[in-house]
């Protein structure tokens, strides 16, 4: 496989956010299957602050699932196609498209998908945003595309959630998946780890050494309102949203070592024991359907990833192919469980079909950490080090397309893939 | 605290700013010293001093009087090193507590330390303390945030065998987020592994 990787197709994308650090993506490998697609300039009318078809070409070009071809040619959505000229360089399908400056201050986007073999539209759609949207104007058309041609969602639209750390400067942001539009909704002194999104995208859940002693915050995204969910004495830790985003798993040590909780994720409150070991159980991951929880436990003598039933009931051991398996998430579809694998010393991303396949490797940088699934479940995103620091990674779960997202001013982890947006 | 001993107290400032003043002996390029918190009780993990180690015993020596004087005052000269929390040769001095690599056991070697803090909070009800576990950065950080409370909590059991009440103690971690030492080499790891007790 390593071969693939061999500079196949290597896009860099510079961006430079006023007033954030500078962050670089290099891309590098292909998907198995890549549909060549032209996507022409769009039309504008007045002043237009975004390129937008740029954002689509860069969206398309980065899943690995498009070979993108620039025809270097402005083109309306209700402008004549060369059909047969686009088809001769390539492409199976053409993006045109329009924006156009509203009396309001906000922009008219269109676009229109075509089949160059058909010669006909397949897809369409006008969106309005204001101007600080036009990038994510640019992402939904983006997921449309996609959506339209490959029979999957796109995670244009998403946004990650990740923890920096310049000198002693701690900062939890959240940016749009290809790294723009980053905010910063906490700043600290202290440590902060472990950012989890609640399933409708609003809440951040993390742990915060603010208090001298790691907290449980949930944090609302759009107030800024912080309420200290789990501040028990001792350490508390790893919250997990239940699906319908009533519930949080954590890690509490009332009882000396960390063992799982359930509490509302509202105030705190209703703190119940999940777990009884005499050993560590820690990082719960919920199934998709609820049901379950998965989680660390070093009740064998070496961590191992279980399930519980969120019932109640026996934990089952689900992970054997190491003596050090932590880090538990599971894929959006429930069959597909991602976790930290160490390997001769060094720590790698795997992944384990739950209906009983092997556990396979997936990366190969060996200091990674941290796994998190997209919500299409196509990527794995994880923390690795390149240069001494800590670095994003993102890998198609087939193992063929990476990106590194990485910031010249300090180490980036944690990360967090959010939900799709409503 | 009586005027008497407050005087005392800034007679005994005065001559320990002149004698740090007169110092010349520390040598810039000498490296900190890691393990021994021998410095002046700022420094460190934890707060030394407080109510029961004051006073007269150990840590403080009468001075002269000016003789025929009717209202006699007393010099009296703290020396930090003294302080038995700051006392080299006094086992509480020692606050931290190191581990083996994945080892969760107390090492003979720092039994003393461990025996010392007990003995000092059984007969000091109203110190608390705070047991801090850390780790090195290796693998995942929540797993490590929970082997740091191991470390905390091997920390705290031991305490709470040799008599100290559980409302002095509240065992937590910080797992690799706060490391002592930076860069992963095995001597900055070994160092980072390691349960600091901090007096509140």
């Amino acid at each position: 496989m390593n071969f693939l990787w061999a500079l196949l197709a290597t896009v860099l994308v510079l961006l430079s956010p006023p007033g954030a650090a500078q962050m670089r993506i290099d891309v590098t490998g292909v998907g198995a299957t890549q549909l060549p697609i032209a996507i022409a300039g769009f039309a504008t009318e007045g002043r237009v602050p975004q390129d937008v078809a740029a954002v689509i070409r860069s969206d398309l070009a980065r899943s690995g699932a498009f070979r993108v071809i620039d025809p270097q040619q402005t083109l309306s959505e209700t402008a004549a196609v060369d059909f047969t000229g686009l088809k001769g360089r390539g492409a199976d399908s053409v993006v045109a498209g329009s924006v156009a400056r509203l009396a309001d201050g906000r922009y008219d986007v269109r676009y229109r998908l075509y089949d160059t073999v058909r010669q006909q539209p397949i897809a369409g759609e006008s969106l309005v945003a204001p101007e600080a949207d036009l990038r994510l104007a640019g992402h939904r058309i983006a997921d449309a595309i996609f959506e339209r041609l490959t029979g999957e969602k796109g995670i244009f639209s998403t946004r990650v959630a990740y923890v920096t750390k310049e000198a002693t400067r701690f900062r939890l942001n959240v940016a749009d998946w290809d790294g723009e539009n980053v905010q910063s909704p906490l700043v600290s002194p202290e440590p902060i780890i472990s950012p989890a999104w609640s399933p409708d995208g609003t809440r951040l859940a993390y742990v915060s050494f603010e208090q001298r002693k790691p907290v449980v915050y949930v944090h609302v995204l759009a107030t800024g309102q912080r309420t200290a969910v789990a501040n028990f004495r001792g350490s508390n830790s790893a919250p997990a949203w239940s699906p319908d985003g009533r519930t949080l798993a954590v890690a509490l040590t009332l009882n000396g070592l960390s063992q799982i909780y359930l509490i509302n994720a509202a105030d705190g409150a209703n703190a119940r024991r999940l777990t009884t070991s005499n050993a560590i159980d820690t990082e719960p991951a919920f199934s998709p359907d609820g049901r379950h929880l998965y989680f660390t436990s070093d009740r064998g003598g070496a961590p191992q990833v279980y399930r519980i039933p969120v019932a109640g009931g026996d934990a089952t051991r689900i992970t054997f192919g190491s003596g050090y398996n932590t880090s538990p998430r599971v894929s959006p579809d429930g069959r597909t469980l991602a976790f930290l694998t160490r390997r001769d010393g060094r720590y790698f991303v795997a992944l384990k079909d739950l209906a009983g396949g092997a556990e396979t490797v997936l990366t190969d940088g060996g200091r990674e950490e941290a796994p998190s699934f997209a919500p299409n479940g196509r990527w794995v995103m994880y923390t690795t080090q390149a240069a001494g620091r800590d670095v994003l990674m993102a890998s198609s779960t087939d193992g063929r397309v990476r990106q590194r997202l990485s910031s010249s001013l300090g180490d980036i982890r944690e990360p967090a893939w959010g939900p799709f947006a409503k | 605290m009586t005027r008497t001993a407050l005087l005392a107290r800034l007679a005994a400032l005065g001559a320990a700013v002149a004698l740090a003043g007169c110092s010349s002996a520390v040598k810039l390029d000498e490296p900190a010293p890691v393990e021994n918190r021998t410095g002046s009780g700022a420094a460190g993990a934890g707060g030394p001093g407080g109510p029961a180690e004051g006073g007269a015993a150990g840590g403080v020596r009468p001075g002269g009087t000016t003789p025929g004087s009717e209202r006699p005052v007393q010099q009296v000269t703290v020396d930090p090193s003294k302080d038995p929390m700051n006392d080299p040769s006094n086992p509480l001095s020692r606050r931290s507590i190191y581990f083996d690599f994945d080892s969760f056991t107390i090492r003979d070697e720092f039994r003393p330390v461990v025996e010392a803090h007990a003995k000092f909070l059984v007969s000091n009800k109203a110190r608390r303390i705070v047991v801090q576990g850390n780790t090195d950065e290796r693998g995942s950080r929540e797993y490590n945030l929970a082997l740091g409370q191991k470390r905390a909590e091997a920390v705290r059991r031991a305490l709470n065998a040799l008599g100290v009440a559980d409302a002095q103690i509240e065992a937590i971690s910080f797992g690799e987020e706060k490391p002592k030492a930076l860069g992963g080499d095995e001597t900055a790891m070994a160092e980072n592994r390691r349960a600091d007790i901090v007096y509140q």
